[in-house]
């Protein structure tokens, strides 16, 4: 046996924990996971149903967890994992899943079938497994602090542009801030529009805020991959920063993963509850709105539609806000069939946009995005996620749609009463 | 061994054994499942009564859902012969009868001839199900040995019990001993194959439902 597939075997051990056993041991093979799946839904290949991706880790949580399975393992009935297995997996379990989690929604017995794909690819990673394309940009989120490489000086760049357009002065570094705002990796590179739209509301809402020189990306890779090393890294940034910044909030952006990271995983990966809290920019629009502390006016007629990004409503439970903050602002929102935690995700999700090994099935399964889109006969499509709006973006145009893809943030941001408005009232 | 014999071992040490096989093997992979264990999750939950989340789920997972795309027929077939066989084992009346003399409990029945019909729609279901895991690809990709000889098991006491109750192919005591063993060789099979779901899913859906919870998502 090689080290590598040693090391991995060691990882599948260490995150079998009593939930997987439990999915392992209940599942009967039904195969209604398949049919929740956008990769199979669109391919009809069986070897995209969902349970099937966890082949390897439970043949490892069979072995060796298993009093019947050591016993057949033992007397050399049942095969061992190989290195080819692993192989032939990490296709299974990066290329065509995006943790979007709508499998786990209905295992008739339960299973979370996107946790245990979470867990898996640490045993991916330790054996030499991740695809390149997100090893890359692990490697660039460690050293860089970004994985898509962007450095303060860019970042100051763009802030500055913000600065010019919108006449305010952005914070950075305000000790005694009450909200560190961070940002997603294609925010910065291509919705730069969202820092000029958060300075505007959080200036018509009076909201002490600040950046920070020494977090400013929310993105992580590192629970993309499945290396919660790394992923723990990540965070402890933030939570330094945060910490540093005498924070009372930390603000997850329109990022799906960012907020899994942050919200959910954060406290587990650094191994200690945070001293401050959690909130995504969705939850904090409402909370304004809800406060007062948010005039808007006028409202767009056209319809539209929004996009559920998966990490944040199904994985994230951030439900309600995206839909009570868009019919503020929109006079004819229809939601797609099957929306809300039922959504399809865009196919881009859990690191595979940063993976071009699955650019082509990517591309193939947004026609379940398109037919849920086409449902709807919106040509606005709103979301809150920007890599959500990268991969909608680039179906869209490989589809030859006639669909503006827009965020929900800066949505409400146009929508805002002008304070020279509200003087002259 | 004639048939009175092997009807009295199969009447008394046989059902014990299996009992004991069963017992203890269940016991066993729940132990080393709970073993494992899981690590507290330090994330600040969404609502104060998450927790209940998770009994929900183990009751939600068995209702249909409008979202969820199915082959209608083997969906209606599963639910079928779940239903099919809680009704055959737990309210027909001998079977009843045996409960009480083994536990002292007991509860009315239903009459013979429901049980009769619920029986042939039964095994009709399990059919129906074994036709889908052959014909259908995904189900036929993922099948393995167990999942076959899991079905085969639990068809074979539904349809001894009918035939031996319709005085069919063999005499009534032959039938009967046939009907006491394949239930017994389904009661010791339970910890070596994935019947061992119908105890399982209790902690499956319960983890699942919880976790969501957390997070304020209701699954």
């Amino acid at each position: 046996m090689t080290t590598s597939l040693q090391q991995g075997i060691n990882a599948f051990k260490e995150q079998i924990d009593a939930p997987i056993a439990s999915f392992f041991n209940s599942c009967v093979r039904c195969g209604m996971c398949a049919d929740a799946c956008l990769f199979f839904v669109e391919t009809g290949d069986p070897k995209y149903t969902p349970i099937h991706k966890l082949e390897p880790m439970r043949k490892v949580w069979k072995q060796e967890y298993t009093f019947w399975g050591r016993l057949m393992a033992g007397l050399g009935i049942s095969r061992k994992l190989t290195d080819d297995d692993l192989a032939g997996w990490q296709e299974l379990l990066y290329d065509s899943c995006t943790l979007c989690g709508r499998c786990s929604m209905v295992c008739p017995v339960g299973n979370d079938i996107a946790y245990m794909i979470r867990k898996a690819r640490e045993g991916m990673v330790a054996s030499g497994h991740a695809p390149e394309g997100l090893k890359g940009a692990t490697y660039r989120a460690v050293t860089i602090g970004s994985p898509m490489g962007i450095k303060l000086p860019a970042f100051r760049k763009k802030v500055e542009i913000a600065e010019q357009e919108t006449g305010i002065t952005i914070p950075f570094d305000q000790t005694g801030a009450d909200y560190l705002l961070l940002m997603s990796s294609a925010e910065i590179v291509e919705f730069a529009e969202f820092i000029g739209a958060m300075a505007r509301i959080f200036k018509q809402a009076n909201v002490s805020w600040t950046f920070s020189s020494d977090a400013f990306e929310a993105t992580n890779s590192g629970i993309q991959i499945g290396a919660s090393d790394i992923a723990a890294e990540l965070v402890q940034r933030i939570v330094d920063a945060a910490e540093k910044l005498q924070v009372k909030y930390v603000i997850s952006p329109e990022c799906g993963h960012a907020y899994t990271a942050l919200r959910w995983e954060g406290p587990n990966l650094i191994g200690k509850p945070y001293k401050f809290k959690v909130i995504h920019i969705l939850e904090l629009l409402d909370q304004l709105y809800q406060e007062g502390r948010l005039q808007l006016e006028g409202k767009d007629s056209e319809k539209l539609t929004f996009h559920d990004p998966c990490q944040i409503v199904r994985r994230g439970g951030v439900l309600e806000e995206p839909r009570k903050l868009l019919n503020l602002v929109a006079d004819d929102f229809v939601d797609m069939p099957c929306s809300g935690k039922w959504n399809w995700c865009c196919g881009g999700g859990g690191g595979v946009s940063a993976n071009p090994d699955a650019d082509e099935l990517r591309l193939k399964v947004f026609n379940i995005k398109k037919t849920q889109l086409d449902a709807t006969g919106a040509k606005k499509l709103v979301t809150s996620c920007s890599n959500c709006r990268n991969m909608l973006e680039d179906g869209i145009e490989e589809y030859g749609m006639d669909v503006e893809v827009v965020g929900l943030a800066e949505t409400l941001a146009d929508h805002l009463v002008q304070t020279e408005n509200k003087q002259e009232t | 061994m004639n048939t009175m014999e092997l009807l009295a071992w199969a009447r008394g040490p046989g059902l014990s054994l299996s009992l004991i096989v069963l017992l203890l093997g269940v016991t066993v992979r729940l132990t080393e499942m709970l073993l494992l264990g899981r690590k507290t999750d330090l994330s600040e939950p969404r609502e104060a009564h998450s927790g209940l989340y998770g009994w929900r789920t183990v009751i939600t997972r068995s209702l249909p859902s409008s979202c969820v795309t199915f082959k209608r027929l083997a969906f209606i077939a599963g639910y079928a012969f779940h239903i099919g066989l809680f009704l055959i084992v737990f309210f027909y009346v001998p079977h009843i009868l045996l409960i009480k003399a083994l536990t002292g409990l007991e509860w009315p029945g239903l009459p013979p001839w429901l049980i009769d019909g619920v029986t042939l729609i039964t095994l009709a279901a399990m059919l129906l199900v074994l036709w889908y895991r052959v014909a259908d690809p995904v189900r036929r990709y993922i099948s393995r040995f167990n999942d076959y000889y899991s079905l085969a098991i639990t068809f074979l006491p539904v349809i001894t019990g009918y035939l031996a109750y319709h005085r069919l192919l063999l005499s009534y005591n032959e039938m009967l001993v046939i009907h006491i063993l394949s239930v017994e060789l389904l009661l010791a099979s339970f910890p070596f194959t994935k019947l061992m779901h119908a105890f399982t899913l209790v902690f499956s859906r319960w983890y699942n439902g919880q976790m969501a919870g957390r997070k304020g998502v209701k699954v």
